[in-house]
């Protein structure tokens, strides 16, 4: 082994390893990123699926996108720049008559004007609570039931937040911020087409349906970075370069391709990781942007942890249950009734609350949906780099498909497949003429590739009781664990998924804190 | 055996089988012989079995258990069977204590506790074999020690109703289990445990007990408890044997300075106010809290307390008078409430009234003067005594027969 003095090791390069390192390493620490996969970004990548067809194979928008970590790290002069900003999204009609959704603008569908002017409270009200999550997201949770007082003026100033609202606004926040997105919807609005686009918000990459309760919160966490959406030119993985490039230059050492099979302990302090080859390096600072299930079980080791909280981490719920589609296409695709200029937006199947939460039913009995809804994309419209000429990428997220298929996902993935190409090509008739090749990764898939127990994009399912100093689990929900010298900075910590780097900076922030504080809690 | 996979923890069991589905409680292995020494005919309750507060006397009882031998029946106390590989890194750090420290053949005390180092049972640590050990306690566990399992090679099987148990416990018991024809017997040290061949089944027997007296535990299938009892007891007829129930083994216990489950502390887990559960420094038992090792339940908030201090002190006092205790407040020579007394009994052999008791720290040093504060009735009416007590450190009965190998035959 190795010096390990003021030494920190980031296991997993994705946006808040790479966040994460570029804070530390501008703090000026030595820091050495391992990751496992032979390119950084984790599931903020962009990879060739097919031959001369590249796609974003993760999350394929950005909306999330600390602006602190914007601005703190200069990504916008570090290559960092967008092929579309401020996407508007289309709500898909089987008939062609379908619903286009801009900010709080909505035009087609033979929407009323009831339904125009309760779009305009619906968004003001939506961005204004998500301004509450917003003010959360890139704060250390507090802790609750100390004394400290750091604690206390934290939670002091959420509530205060909440009060600043006004009675009105405060008390719808606080009515609707835990109940389900259905119902709040039904309340509002007439036009299902409408309803089925804006449910979609509550349930998009998480284990919920429309009438399941959290999908409220779900859609206001989606929302609380309160900016548009956005596809980065080059896909998802200029967001990981350019990260990458300003942790490089910062000093941080990033190495691809270097798995980390465990950490390793002497007594009860981190010593360093160990690699799948054998090599070991000595740090005694791990942060590991993992999630959290295969951090603690998989590279600690339960007999490391007290059963406890071995309990906890077991039970955090983060079963995948959205699949990603990628196409590549013979030419540009043509969509019954949507003019050419649509053709670029976010396309929506959901065509009303009830369509989507069937599709949910089915998963909550380990089945795929019969009929899912399909956020799809066609980057390759803006950005001719991810596609040969004259050809196009769809890019697509499918809902629902459980991590856990009760047929078993070797047997029944080609039928799944089939069956999503069939409703797309309900929409866009021909499609499956100009299909050259074809990819779908399901949760499974989700979970080999990126490394994510359960194949969950947000590392666990966001909810009000897997949030803030509920995230991932209590005593570790600081970024610090229960463990001398071993951190999170993932999105199974708080604030959680979406590529938002929010994680990796407050990670950074906390290991800062406790050395200054000499090694304890501030 | 009712084996019990930690990843299904829920398994049918056919009710019908069972004799709790028919009387709402088990009946010990060994019931066709107490119920007829069982003069009082009242029965208590020990998780699900029945268990006898006195057969006659508790007073007698006890008595008999100082000077002859008793047979408590042990059958009820929940026995954990913990096997495989990783054996003894599950136990290290399940309980608080170095397990390695017992060896084979041997017997060892142990307290475990939940993540916030609050003590959820005592009890003890049999090491049957290689990788091979028996937790005995007197609480049921089986959750926590599943939920225990995880990262660990360990097979963890309840075998309470598989092993009936008696603890043989008095002056005589050693004599006693000699005629009864187990060779060697006299040469068991304290803690050690022997097999032995009986009745063509295997008796396995330790040099333990609850009482602080010379005794030992004897451990059998349920299909020979009855034969186990009868020999027990012809073995033993000239040597004063008694069967004996709760009462006189909570004067026992109490006058050795044994802690309870449920006097002394709450079971962690089973506890819902907070601050009302204890640690195993507040409970006397820091000496069973070993720090060198990397991992163990209740660590990190131990390490904490240690170096924070802690909130009570367990201590054992000697009151004036000779009335028990029980239940008492305890206060200051300034009349200040700074505890209260968890167990409490008049000692017929250190003629002595004795508590133990819960004190607010720093309170508890040796010698401290303190007053309990003890009601009583006389034929209705009610009186109260603030009687002068006094901290002690030693036990109220440690005779030097418990440790002394081979033991005198009396």
């Amino acid at each position: 082994m190795t010096n390990s003095n003021n030494h920190i090791v980031i296991v997993g390069a994705g946006h808040n390893g790479l966040v994460c390192a570029a804070y530390l390493a501008g703090a000026g620490k030595k820091v050495t990123v391992l990751e496992a996969a032979a390119q950084v970004g984790g599931a903020a990548i962009t990879r060739e699926f097919a031959p001369g067809f590249n796609v974003s194979a993760g999350a394929h928008l950005l909306f999330m996108l600390d602006k602190k970590v914007r601005k703190e790290l200069s990504l916008e002069t570090a290559d960092l720049s967008f092929s579309q900003q401020n996407m508007k999204t289309t709500a898909l009609a089987e008939d062609g008559n379908h619903l286009l959704i801009s900010g709080d603008a909505l035009q087609g569908a033979n929407i009323s004007d009831n339904d125009r002017l309760a779009m305009k409270e619906y968004w003001r009200f939506m961005n204004r609570f998500a301004g509450v999550i917003n003010r959360l997201n890139n704060r250390i949770p507090p802790r609750i039931a100390t004394r400290n007082r750091s604690d206390w003026i934290s939670l002091a100033k959420t509530a205060l937040n909440i009060r600043l609202m006004g009675k009105d606004d405060m008390r719808e926040f606080l009515r609707i911020a835990g109940i389900n997105i259905y119902d709040v919807l039904q309340e509002n609005f007439d036009n299902p087409l409408l309803k089925g686009a804006l449910s979609m918000d509550g349930v998009l990459g998480t284990n919920l349906g429309p009438r399941s309760n959290n999908s409220v919160f779900c859609a206001l966490y989606r929302l609380s970075s309160l900016q548009g959406m956005a596809m980065p030119k080059g896909g998802m993985g200029a967001v990981s370069n350019a990260l990458a490039n300003v942790a490089g230059k910062l000093g941080a050492v990033i190495r691809t391709s270097a798995t980390v099979s465990r950490i390793l302990m002497d007594g009860d302090h981190v010593a360093g990781v160990e690699l799948q080859d054998g090599e070991q390096i000595a740090t005694d600072t791990v942060i590991s942007s993992a999630d959290p299930k295969t951090t603690f079980l998989g590279l600690l080791g339960a007999r490391n942890l007290e059963a406890g909280f071995v309990r906890k981490v077991q039970n955090i719920r983060m079963r995948g249950n959205v699949a990603k589609l990628h196409l590549a296409l013979d030419g540009t695709p043509e969509f019954k009734g949507l003019h050419q200029d649509q053709l670029g937006d976010r396309l929506l199947i959901a065509p009303d609350m009830d369509y989507v939460e069937r599709a949910f039913n089915h998963s909550k009995y380990g089945e795929y949906s019969i009929k899912p809804v399909v956020e799809i994309t066609l980057p390759s419209l803006h950005d001719d780099s991810l596609a040969p000429p004259g050809k196009h990428v769809l890019s697509a997220v499918v809902q629902y498909a459980p991590y856990q298929l009760k047929a078993g996902w070797p047997e029944k993935k080609a039928d799944f497949i089939n069956q999503v190409i069939d409703l797309v090509e309900g929409y866009a008739p021909g499609l499956r003429s100009k299909i050259l090749h074809e990819e779908l990764l399901t949760p499974v898939d989700i979970e080999s590739e990126f490394r994510i127990t359960g194949g969950h994009w947000h590392h666990g399912e966001l909810a009000l009781d897997q949030f803030l100093m509920l995230r991932p689990v209590p005593h570790s929900a600081q970024y610090a664990s229960p463990v001398n010298g071993l951190f999170l900075c993932g999105a199974g910590s708080h604030p959680g998924g979406g590529v938002m780097g929010s994680a990796g900076r407050n990670a950074a922030n906390a290991v800062l804190a406790i050395e200054k504080s000499g090694g304890q809690h501030p | 055996m009712r084996q019990i996979n930690p990843k299904n923890k829920i398994q049918a069991i056919d009710l019908s089988t069972k004799a709790h589905y028919r009387t709402k409680v088990y009946q010990s292995p060994f019931y066709t012989r107490q119920e007829p020494l069982n003069h009082l005919k009242e029965w208590g309750r020990w998780a699900d079995y029945l268990s006898p507060h006195a057969y006659t006397c508790s007073v007698m009882e006890y008595f008999a258990c100082r000077n002859a031998c008793t047979v408590f029946d042990l059958t009820p106390m929940s026995k954990y069977h913990i096997s495989g590989k990783d054996a003894l890194p599950y136990l290290n750090r399940l309980v608080t204590r170095e397990v390695s420290k017992i060896k084979q053949g041997r017997v060892g005390y142990c307290i475990w506790c939940a993540d916030d180092g609050q003590a959820i049972d005592d009890g003890t640590i049999f090491h049957l074999g290689e990788d091979d050990y028996r937790l005995c306690s007197q609480e049921r566990h089986l959750d926590w020690l599943l939920t225990n399992t995880v990262g660990f090679e360990v097979k963890v099987t309840d075998e309470t109703h598989e092993v009936a148990a008696l603890a043989l416990q008095g002056p005589t018991s050693c004599v006693t289990l000699k005629n009864m024809g187990l060779e060697g017997i006299e040469n068991m040290k304290l803690f050690d445990i022997r097999n032995f061949q009986f009745e063509g089944s295997q008796l396995m027997v330790s040099r333990t007990g609850f009482t602080g007296d010379l005794g030992y535990e004897l451990w059998i299938d349920p299909g020979h408890a009855e034969v186990l009892w009868d020999r027990l007891f012809e073995a033993g007829r000239l040597h004063g044997i008694q069967a004996m129930g709760d009462e006189a083994l909570q004067m026992l216990r109490i006058e050795a300075g044994f802690i309870q489950c449920h006097h002394e502390f709450m079971p962690a887990h089973a506890t819902v106010r907070a601050g009302h559960t204890r640690s195993p420094f507040e409970l006397g038992l820091g000496w069973l809290v070993d720090f060198n090792k990397p991992n163990f339940n209740g660590r990190k908030a131990l390490l904490t307390e240690k170096k924070l201090g802690h909130r009570y002190n367990l201590v054992k006092l000697d009151i004036d008078g000779n009335k028990p205790a029980r239940d008492s407040y305890v206060f200051t020579k300034n009349n200040k409430q700074i505890g209260t007394v968890t167990s409490a009994t008049w000692s017929p052999s250190a003629k002595a009234s004795i508590a133990l008791a819960t004190l607010e720290v720093p309170h508890g040093e040796p010698g401290e003067e303190l007053r309990v504060e003890i009601y009583y009735q006389k034929e209705l009416k009610w009186s109260r005594v603030m009687a002068r007590a006094r901290v002690v450190t030693d036990v109220f009965y440690d005779p030097p027969r418990k440790r002394v190998t081979p033991p005198a035959d009396f």
